[in-house]
């Protein structure tokens, strides 16, 4: 750091004696009539320029260590610590909201099990009065077939019986068309022996 | 100026700009409100602006005055930390008043008519010695005798080291005077070249050669403006960091 700093003052001191230089030729060469010398060399004017530099220094100084640098630097401190804070309160939220997330995902992750579970009792419980429901359901079928079963026994026989009956009669009164005597005995033979057959 | 030579010859008069002269009728004494006092109280209000109404406000998110006024206590801030090291922070303020009193002045003194305090020696002499009193005195109360060992080069040969010492001396108490002068020749050569170049411009006005001359050297004055702007930033921040390398001296003596 300090090595640039030389370079680069010797870099400007040079342009500045040359700079110097160009402007004594000038001054020589313009002004002759004028007093010789630089005003910055006239030495009756340093008590005024040091006196007043004196002044303007203390002023300076005084204003900035007393007021704008402390208050700068609160400035600079305050931003600092601000930023520091955000960061920090961002930090937590974060955190925090990631939390929420994994709670929330719990809970769903909770909520499901939770409904199957329900979802699964349910099921098992359609599912036994459906067995229940089913079981009652053929056992009456069971019972009304064999009912019904009966029922049609007993019409056939029911029907049989008539149907012999019908046909005595008829034979009857087809023998006493043809014009004979018909015993009722040996028509009932006949056509029990004609029905077996 | 052409005017006053009676308008046949160009009159050059480069250093009449740094003439310090009463404003009023009265001799120039310690006291008398010259020039001087004048640009010098041009600066101070200045500074007051920037860095006294610019962050009254104290704003988080600050505004353009705040904005300057941060950023330069930030860079002065920075360069006492990295060159002084973290002791020297102490004395941020006193390099601080230096880097914003020779900044403006050289800025301040930009402005065409404006009177340069920086360019003279009288001023310069006096920043300059402040700092080398000051490091001097400091090295001594905080290293006592041993402030001397910034002359002792050790790490020579020991024949070596008497010369050494001597040269070391030498550089120790030519400081002030590169210091001054560096920044007060800086000031001055860069103004009286600006004039110089001024000085030819009124040449359209008497002769046919002024129509190359004038433009060429309005145009001269332009570019010498704006390396001045560069050098007045420059001299100022040359300024401050040697006073920081000098300060480092003091308190961390030896090599």
């Amino acid at each position: 750091m300090s090595n640039t700093a030389t370079t680069l003052s010797t870099a400007t001191d040079a342009a500045a004696s040359t700079a110097e230089a160009i402007a004594g030729a000038a001054e020589t060469a313009g002004h002759a009539t004028e007093s010789a010398g630089m005003p910055q060399l006239d030495f009756a004017t340093f008590p005024n320029q040091i006196f007043w530099l004196l002044v303007a220094l203390v002023i300076i100084y005084t204003v900035l260590s007393k007021i704008a640098l402390p208050r700068i630097g609160g400035i600079l401190a305050d931003r600092h610590g601000r930023i520091t804070r955000d960061i920090e309160a961002a930090e937590k939220l974060k955190t925090q909201a990631v939390e929420a997330e994994k709670a929330y995902n719990h809970a769903l992750i909770d909520a499901r099990n939770e409904a199957a579970k329900i979802v699964a009792a349910a099921k098992a419980d359609i599912q036994a009065d459906l067995d229940k429901a089913t079981a009652h359901a053929d056992a009456e079928i069971a019972a009304r077939a064999a009912e019904s079963s009966k029922r049609i026994e007993e019409v056939r026989a029911g029907a049989v019986a008539s149907v012999s009956d019908v046909a005595k009669d008829v034979a009857e009164a087809i023998v006493a068309a043809l014009g004979g005597a018909a015993d009722a005995k040996t028509v009932a033979a006949a056509v029990a022996a004609r029905m077996k057959g | 100026m052409a005017g006053e030579a009676g308008n046949e010859a160009l009159a050059f008069h480069p250093m009449d700009q740094f003439k310090v002269e009463p404003l009023f009728d009265v001799a120039l004494d310690y006291f008398a409100v010259s020039n001087v006092t004048q640009w010098m109280g041009v600066t101070v209000l200045c500074i007051i602006v920037l860095f006294v109404l610019g962050t009254g406000k104290r704003a988080v998110v600050p505004g353009r005055l705040q904005s300057v006024a941060e950023l330069a206590y930030s860079f002065v801030y920075k360069m006492v930390e990295d060159v002084s090291g973290h002791d020297g922070v102490k004395y941020f303020p006193y390099v601080f008043t230096l880097f914003i009193f020779i900044v403006f002045s050289n800025f301040i003194g930009l402005i065409p008519g404006a009177f340069t305090t920086t360019s003279h020696i009288a001023v310069t002499a006096v920043l300059a010695m402040m700092v080398f009193l000051f490091v001097t005195i400091l090295g001594f109360i905080k290293n006592g005798f041993h402030f001397l060992g910034l002359f002792w080069v050790s790490s020579a040969p020991l024949p070596l080291r008497p010369i050494l010492a001597l040269i070391e001396l030498i550089s120790y108490f030519v400081r002030p005077v590169s210091h001054s002068i560096r920044l007060a020749g800086n000031m001055m050569a860069g103004h009286a070249v600006i004039k110089v170049f001024a000085g030819f411009a009124p040449l359209v006005l008497m002769s046919w050669i002024g129509v190359a001359v004038t433009p060429l050297s309005i145009l001269a004055i332009t570019a010498m403006y704006g390396l001045e702007i560069l050098v007045c930033f420059i001299q100022a921040y040359v300024f401050t960091i040697l006073t920081c390398v000098y300060l480092k001296d003091a308190l961390h003596p030896g090599h």
